[in-house]
Order: structure tokens, then C-alpha cells, then sequence
């Protein structure tokens, strides 16, 4: 057969960033030496990326990357870096995480930030902190995407560096912000590493005025780490729940933030602040956020089929409480974070499947959120428009408008194919879930299959039921995990440039 | 005055015509037919020769030249031969444009000097700013546009019936950029108060955007002034029926345009968002019935071809379209468009040649338009760092000019500002301001 993908070159480049993932591991590795525990788990973990890099990288000498090639190496990158993450649970065997496939499980998760996990005890009892650190850190680096960082930093990507970021990014396209590519992926990890600084400074700072009992500076940074790529993984066994209500409401915004395009705030620091109100996806986004965190906050305030919940108390009748919660959660659950406030297995079941079906939402495009993305639904609910306009006026000529552009045809088809594609995934993965549950006999309620797809597909982290925000993916039998593994990667690539490598057509002519 | 015009068609033989009693005027044009016709027809000198030829331009006179109109069919030639004629001398250059690209980075560069042309004039965006007037705002008894059309002056009548009637100003005043300039009380110029009593039959003269006025046109006489969607329909995506939707748009109106060619319709759903395009055969009746242009006020028949658009007008007026609009390429024919029932015939050439002839005659005024046989003025200004109104609020400057005086709006950088009490007016914004006629001198003196 003869191939006309050069997999060569792609896979030589990913073993360049393989390569500098040893670099990203030097900050576990310090917390290591500093704390005393964890050292010779980080030194290997380098040494294996730093080996397996280098070896790659000698499959080709001088990579040439095209389009097709451009659509591997990125899917690669990704299966790659989350391959060698999962090296220093493995090899600091601790736990259920250092079993291989629970390692891979909570590896991929971390990088794409899935936040779903597989760890039994979360907490220093059995981890190390700079274990726990890495595992924070993982969804900081797949937050504004490996590959963007990548073409930051590394020289060769910088020719065809708009492609590579756009396989990666979430979101239909990108915005080039400069004329630079690689100028424009520095930029946005320059934000991105700015807005993260100021969330840790404030939880720091939140500490030091006494509001905060628990935010000590190594939280405040492993909430950082993970808030601004919407994670969601938190040191704490009780995510959020573990901390004051003010931590809660400053973590709100950051959120919010975390699910915004990052070209606004680009274009907010070159002084046109009001870019904010001009973007339709962005007056949508808040719209929708405030919308179902009003409906969430009354079915809360009403007490609507509530249990009793003994680690915080009734919400019912208690307007901070329920507002707090229910603003908390939503915000979490549509921008894909997967923080938890409390444990929402707890709320009546209207409350539940609100929250279900903010599973599929997701973040906006450009932002670090998964999912759909708020500004499909938006191009999907002016194209319903126009078809009802349409069918009155059979002759009228409209095309879909956003923020006064109009919209390609193409593209607007492209975005109906991406949504269908992700609903047909989502169905045919709930009933592979179902049924490999059911064949190691594992009982599943449907609502936790569904959930646990559009939480893992939709990089969203927690579910209902066994995967509840206070659970884990622990029960599921490793085939499950390893399909999950799929459904998270692609996910976070947003489907097409993984799928379109299972075509005979990209390997051929 | 000498002047030269540069095309011998319908727009350059009409101005000719309209100048050739007051002044010394030289018609230049390729065409020798043309030429002779002239020198019989118009007491003026008609040479045959290329107008962005130097020869042919020094043969005219161009150096001693007080004005050169350059005003054939074709835009290149109109703005090379301005471009050629400032070589020599510096003759005030007019030209004439239909592309309307031409005229944005004309009004775009410094001071207007793009091209060697000191005024242009756009005949596609002319036309259509004369259809608009005459279908936009049928209450008013005057319009005029100022600042490139960012600001309207309307005059409107008050009728009996009008909700107006009986109000204060203050009531009246609901609308975010209008200012009201002046009452007009059995031929008095009053400058009204917050307080002042709207009675019927005075006539208000309005200033602000032109969305405002239309939105003031419509509370004035709800019964007149078209505001539902289906109340307008453009017929052809011509860049006339273009420019007209895009300037009803601009009004906040909601016009329908029927264009047939799907990839023109294409394009002009893209650039008018708030126009509903459709594609189809304009002359189908069917469409039409289904799409009740028999209810329209009116039908603004823009296609490329006369005989079409006398067809449309037709099909329309028959439906039971109240009011139709046709575009006639072709001067002669509007009499028999009229004729036949079509309410207005608007002809590009005329249009263009009546707004050059009223520049000339107008020429080193701003902008200007006279209001009730001269009893006022709305002056357009751009103001300058000595002017009495710059650098601080105009409140306190109007405290200082006769009490005729108000400030109607202004726009800063092609942007529209509300004038208010405590607005400062910066050096190099346009000004449009009302003048009663007694305190024009003192205030032409102090701005």
C-alpha cells in the first residue's frame, strides 16, 4: 500500500514535544525535592519523555509538515502526551490511578480537562503532593492546548502553525490575532498565564484575609492550574464543597472567564473593552448562563425534591445558599470545568437534568471549554429561524448572521454536521457504556450511563449517580475506561480531526 | 466665470444649459455628433476631443479656467480628467462618479483632495438618497441632508390630528439624537423652550440622525410615514436599489429588495442585514400578489432596464401598491412613465446634473439650506480652534451668540454626537446649526 501521509514527519515532531514535556515535569519534580517525597517517580517520568522524545524525533530529520500530516501529528501529540503523563502514577504505584489503564484514564483526562477521575483516595494520605501537583498541572498544559504551546515555542512549527492550531482548537476556526502565528499562540498563553497568576493571587489573598481557612498557597496554585483550562480536577476530595463560600463565589468568575473566547480579552487589552458587548456569543453565553442559573436557583430555593444533605445543610429556603450553588454549578457544568460546590446527587431530579442537558453546551469557541460550544447552538438556533422564515417566504434570501458577519453556507453546514456527529457519538457510546456494564455485571442506572458519555466526550469530568461529583470512574469495568480514554481524546480535538485518520481516504490518494 | 464640462451627455448638455446665460462656458466630448448638436442647440463653445487629454484641455482654456465639471458616463475618465486639469492650474474640479468606492476614499482623505477633485458627486448614492426622500419621510415638507448624510434637517407640519399637537417641547422630545431647532408660528421663527406649547399648524424643524427624524416622522403622522416591514418594497439589486435599502436601513425602515440573479441576491442579503431579500422574477405577478405587494406604500422599481421598470411600476400600481417609484435611465421617458400612472420617475442624470448645477451655484457655502423663504438657516461648519463654540460646553457658548441660534447636531470623525448642554465641541467637528435670518451675520462671523 502506498501511503500518502508522511507519518514520518509527523510523528517525529510529536516526539519534539514529548521531548519537552520533561521540561513541564521539572515543576513536580521540584515540589518533589522541596517536600522529600516523589523524587525518583519524576526523575524517570524525565527520563522516559526525554527517551521516548528523542527517539521519535529521529524518525525523520528534517519534518515537512502538510495538511494531512498536520491533522496527525496533532491527534498523535495528544494519544503521546498522555501515554508519558501517565508514567508517574504508574511508576509511583500508589493507589487505584497506578494501575496502567486507570494511569491512562487519568491521564487523558487531565490533559484534555476531562477531570474525570480514577482516583481512589484523592488527597496526600497516599499521593504525593508533587504527584498531585502533575496531575493538576496536566489540564493547565491542555488547557490552552499542547499544540498552541507548541507552536509557541518550537521554530519548526511556525509554517503551517495556523493548521495545526486549528485541528486543536475548540471552537469552529481560529482568529489569528497578530499577522504571526506563533505570535498569536504566545499571546494567548501570555493571557492565559496572566489571568491564572491573578486567580491564585486572589485565592492567596482570600487566605491571608482570613476568609479562606483552607486555601493555602499550595491550593490556591492547584486551583489556579485548574480552573482557568476548565478542569475541574481539585487536590481536594470534596472539590469546591472543601472550601468557604467566598472561595466559591471568586471561583465563579474565573470560570466564567475560563468559557470566554480568549480573543476578547486580547482585544480587552489593546483597550477595546467593548468587544466584551459586541460579541454575539458572548452576550449568548452570559444569557444562558443566567438563564439556567435562575431556573437551577429556584428549583433549589423551592427545595424541589431535595434530600437531606448532611455535609452543608438544607439549601431550601436559604436564598445565598441556593443562589451560590446553583450560579456555582451551572457555570461549572456549561463551561466544562467540573468543579463541584456540593454534591449535586443530592438535588431533586428537575434540578438533575437541567443540569444534564448543560452537559451539552459547552464554552465558547476560542475559550478552554469543551463540549458542543455555545456558538454552534447559537449559528443552529439563527439557521431554525431562518427555516421558519424560509417556509413562509420560499423565495427570500437570508443568510445566518453573526456579529453582522454572514456566515458561509458551508460552514453553517459544517456546524450542523459537527452537532449531529457529536449527538450520533454520544447515543451509540451510551449504549456501548451500557452493555460493557452490563456484561462484567455492573448495574447502571441510565441517567449515569448518558451522563458519564456526555461528561467524558464533553470534557466536562463529573455525571450523576456513580459518577457524581463525589464518585469516580473507578467502578467501570477497563474496556470502558479505554473507550472513555477515545471519547475524551476525540472530544477535545472536537471529533473530525481524529475521525477523519480512521478514513481509508486520508491514508490514500 | 469660465468653465469647462468634460461629456456632452444628458448630465453635462443640462448643466451647460442651466449655466451657459451667466457664465463662459466650453463643452469638451469624444463625440463629434454630439458636438456639433450642441453648438447649435446651447450658446457654448463644444470642442470634440478627450477630456484627459492636456491638449484638448489647454484647447479649452483650461489654464485660465475658473471650473472644470468632468461628467461623462465613465469614472475613470471623469477623475483622470480632474487629475490633469490640476496639473496645469488650479481650477475647482467636480466630477462625477457612480461607483460609490470612489466617493468613500474621496471623502476619506485629507482635506477632500483624493484625485485632484474638490467635489464629487455620486449619481448611484445620489439617486437613491432622492428616492429615499421621496418615499422615506412623505410627512415632511423639506429635507436636506448634511455632514455626508449623517445629519437631517426635516420640516414637518403639524397637523390637527397629529399627536404632536398640544404638546410641550419637553414631551415631545423623546428621541435620543434629535434636537428640535425651531417653531414656525404664522411665519415667525420661534427658537422653542422645554415649556414651549406645539400648537397644529406650526411647522418644526428638526435636526438629528436620520433615524431619529424618521422615527420623529413617524410619531408626527403615524398615518403617512411607512414603518412596517411590508410597507416598502425595492425591486432590483441594481447598486441604486442597493444604496436605497441600505439608506432605508439606516432610518430603521425594513424594506423587501426583489433581486432575480442568485448570486447578486446572495451578496445583497450579506451587506443589508435588516432587508429581507428574495429571489425571484420581479415581473412575476404571482410572486408579487403572494407576497402582498399590494399592500405596499411603495415600490421602488430599481432594475437595470427602463422598459422593465416600467412594466414593475405598472404590475404594481395594478396589484394596488400605493405609491410607485421607477427609475428612468432614459430622461425623455419619464413624462410617458408619469403618464401612465407610475407616481415618480426618477432620472440618475437629472438628479446629478441639479445637485452640480445647485453646487455651483452655491459654491463657497458649506452646506447650506434656507428655511421658509429665508427666514432661517441651517448652516453646516466645520469649526476651527478660533471659533466661539470650540472648548467648552455649549451652554455656555450659546449664552454668548444672538438667541437664534441653536445647535441641531454635530458629528466628530464621521460619527454622530448628540449636541446637549454640557457638550464640548472639539476643534474640527462639523456643526449643523439652525439661524434665525437676523442673527445669521453675527453668527457667520463668530464661528
Amino acid at each position: 500500500m502506498n501511503l500518502r501521509v508522511d507519518w514520518r514527519a509527523s510523528t517525529s515532531l510529536v516526539g519534539t514535544v514529548v521531548k519537552w514535556l520533561a521540561v513541564a515535569m521539572a515543576f513536580p519534580f521540584a515540589l518533589a525535592v522541596f517536600y522529600g517525597d516523589g523524587v525518583t517517580t519524576f526523575a524517570a517520568s524525565m527520563a522516559l519523555a526525554v527517551g521516548v522524545g528523542w527517539g521519535l524525533e529521529r524518525l525523520d530529520d528534517d519534518p515537512d509538515l502538510g495538511a494531512r500530516e498536520g491533522f496527525l501529528m496533532v491527534a498523535l501529540t495528544w494519544l503521546a502526551v498522555s501515554i508519558i503523563g501517565a508514567a508517574p502514577y504508574v511508576i509511583a504505584g500508589e493507589g487505584t490511578v497506578g494501575q496502567p489503564v486507570n494511569a491512562l484514564f487519568e491521564s487523558m483526562s487531565g490533559f484534555t480537562t476531562t477531570g474525570a477521575t480514577v482516583m481512589g483516595n484523592i488527597g496526600f494520605e497516599k499521593h504525593s503532593r508533587a504527584l498531585m501537583m502533575w496531575r493538576q498541572q496536566t489540564q493547565w498544559l491542555g488547557g490552552m492546548g499542547i499544540v498552541v504551546l507548541a507552536v509557541a515555542i518550537l521554530p519548526e512549527l511556525t509554517v503551517g502553525g495556523a493548521q495545526l492550531m486549528d485541528a486543536e482548537a475548540p471552537g469552529p476556526g481560529i482568529t489569528k490575532l497578530t499577522p504571526r502565528i506563533a505570535e498569536t499562540a504566545r499571546a494567548l498563553w501570555k493571557l492565559y498565564i496572566a489571568i491564572t497568576a491573578l486567580e491564585v493571587v486572589l485565592l492567596f489573598g482570600l487566605h491571608l484575609s482570613g476568609v479562606a481557612p483552607n486555601m493555602t498557597p499550595y491550593q490556591a496554585v492547584a486551583h489556579g492550574l485548574t480552573t482557568m483550562p476548565t478542569g475541574g480536577f481539585s487536590p481536594a476530595a470534596r472539590s469546591i464543597e472543601y472550601f468557604s463560600a467566598a472561595v466559591q463565589w471568586l471561583i465563579i468568575p474565573f470560570m466564567v472567564a475560563a468559557g470566554t473566547n480568549f480573543a476578547l480579552f486580547w482585544h480587552a487589552f489593546n483597550g477595546e473593552i467593548e468587544a466584551f458587548g459586541e460579541d454575539n456569543e458572548f452576550r449568548f453565553y452570559v444569557g444562558v448562563l443566567a438563564v439556567f442559573s435562575a431556573i437551577v436557583a429556584v428549583l433549589l430555593f423551592t427545595g424541589e425534591g431535595m434530600a437531606e444533605t448532611p455535609t452543608i445543610g438544607p439549601l431550601a429556603g436559604n436564598l445565598e445558599k441556593s443562589v451560590r450553588h446553583a450560579v456555582f454549578q451551572v457555570v461549572s457544568l456549561v463551561t466544562t470545568t467540573g468543579y463541584a460546590s456540593m454534591d449535586f446527587n443530592t438535588w431533586g431530579s428537575p434540578a438533575q437534568y437541567v443540569l444534564f442537558v448543560i452537559l451539552f453546551v459547552g464554552g465558547s469557541a476560542g475559550s478552554t471549554g469543551g463540549a458542543v460550544k455555545i456558538v454552534r447552538w447559537l449559528v443552529i438556533l439563527r439557521s431554525v429561524k431562518r427555516e421558519l422564515f424560509t417556509t413562509v417566504h420560499p423565495e427570500a434570501v437570508r443568510p445566518v448572521r453573526l456579529g453582522g458577519r454572514a456566515l458561509d453556507e458551508r460552514a453553517v453546514r459544517g456546524i450542523y454536521a459537527f452537532t449531529l456527529l457529536y449527538l450520533l457519538i454520544f447515543f451509540a457510546a451510551t449504549m456501548l457504556v451500557y452493555f460493557d456494564a452490563a456484561r462484567v455485571g455492573l448495574d447502571l442506572v441510565a441517567l449515569d450511563a448518558m451522563s458519564a458519555v456526555a461528561a467524558t466526550l464533553g470534557n466536562v469530568g463529573p455525571g450523576f449517580g456513580i459518577v457524581g461529583p463525589m464518585n469516580s470512574y473507578i467502578p467501570f469495568p477497563s474496556t470502558t475506561k479505554l473507550f472513555m480514554v477515545f471519547l475524551m481524546w476525540i472530544g477535545r480535538l472536537e471529533i473530525l480531526p481524529v475521525l477523519v485518520l480512521l478514513t481509508p481516504a486520508y491514508w490514500r490518494s | 466665470m469660465h468653465v469647462i464640462i468634460i461629456g456632452a451627455g444628458e448630465v453635462g448638455s443640462s448643466i451647460a444649459a442651466s449655466l451657459a446665460d451667466a457664465h463662459e462656458v466650453v463643452v469638451v466630448d469624444v463625440d463629434g455628433e454630439r458636438v456639433d448638436a450642441l453648438t447649435y442647440s446651447l450658446d457654448v463653445l463644444a470642442i470634440e476631443g478627450d477630456g484627459t487629454s492636456l491638449a484638448t484641455l489647454r484647447e479649452a482654456g483650461v489654464e485660465r479656467a475658473d471650473m472644470i465639471i468632468a461628467s461623462t458616463n465613465d469614472d475613470e475618465t471623469n477623475l483622470v480628467a480632474c487629475g490633469t486639469a490640476k496639473t496645469v492650474d488650479d481650477p475647482f474640479t467636480i466630477a462625477r462618479v457612480k461607483n460609490v468606492d470612489y466617493l468613500e476614499t474621496w471623502q476619506h482623505a485629507e482635506n477632500r483632495q483624493a484625485f485632484g477633485v474638490d467635489f464629487m458627486v455620486c449619481t448611484n448614492l445620489l439617486t437613491a438618497e432622492d428616492i429615499v426622500r421621496v418615499i422615506g419621510l412623505p410627512a415632511a415638507r423639506d429635507v436636506d441632508p448634511f455632514a455626508g448624510g449623517r445629519v437631517q434637517m426635516a420640516e414637518f407640519e403639524v397637523g390637527t390630528e397629529s399627536p404632536l399637537a398640544d404638546q410641550t417641547v419637553r414631551e415631545a422630545d423623546r428621541f435620543d439624537s434629535l434636537t428640535f431647532a425651531a417653531l414656525i408660528r404664522n411665519g415667525d421663527v420661534e427658537i422653542p423652550g422645554g415649556e414651549t406649547v406645539i400648537r397644529a399648524d406650526d411647522k418644526v424643524v428638526v435636526i438629528g440622525s436620520p433615524g431619529s427624524v424618521q422615527a420623529f416622522a413617524r410619531e408626527i403622522a403615524p398615518g403617512e410615514t411607512p414603518s412596517r416591514n411590508e410597507d416598502l418594497v425595492i425591486i432590483g439589486g441594481s447598486e441604486i436599489g442597493y444604496h436605497t435599502a441600505r439608506l432605508l436601513e439606516e432610518r430603521g425602515l425594513h424594506p423587501r429588495l426583489v433581486e432575480q440573479d442568485p448570486e447578486r441576491a446572495r451578496t445583497l442579503a450579506e451587506e443589508l442585514p435588516d432587508t429581507v431579500v428574495m429571489e425571484n422574477d420581479p415581473t412575476d405577478a404571482e410572486f408579487l400578489a403572494r407576497e402582498h405587494v399590494d399592500e405596499a406604500d411603495a415600490v421602488v422599481a430599481a432594475l437595470d432596464s427602463d422598459e422593465r421598470n416600467l412594466l414593475v411600476s405598472v404590475l404594481a400600481k395594478q396589484l394596488g401598491a400605493r405609491r410607485t417609484v421607477a427609475v428612468v435611465e432614459s430622461g425623455e421617458y419619464v413624462d410617458v412613465f408619469e403618464t401612465v400612472g407610475v407616481d415618480v420617475g426618477v432620472n440618475p442624470r437629472e438628479v446629478t446634473a441639479e445637485e452640480i448645477t445647485r453646487f455651483t451655484r452655491e459654491l463657497h457655502t458649506e452646506n447650506v439650506a434656507l428655511i421658509e423663504n429665508d427666514r432661517a438657516e441651517v448652516l453646516e461648519v466645520e469649526v476651527d480652534a478660533d471659533s466661539i463654540l470650540v472648548g467648552r460646553p455649549i451652554s455656555e457658548a450659546v449664552a454668548d451668540l444672538p438667541e437664534e441660534f441653536v445647535v441641531g447636531a454635530i458629528t466628530r470623525d464621521e460619527e454622530f454626537v448628540v449636541p446637549r448642554g454640557d457638550t464640548v465641541i472639539e476643534p474640527g467637528d462639523h456643526v449643523v446649526a439652525f439661524v434665525g435670518r437676523d442673527a445669521l451675520e453675527v453668527v457667520s462671523e463668530r464661528l
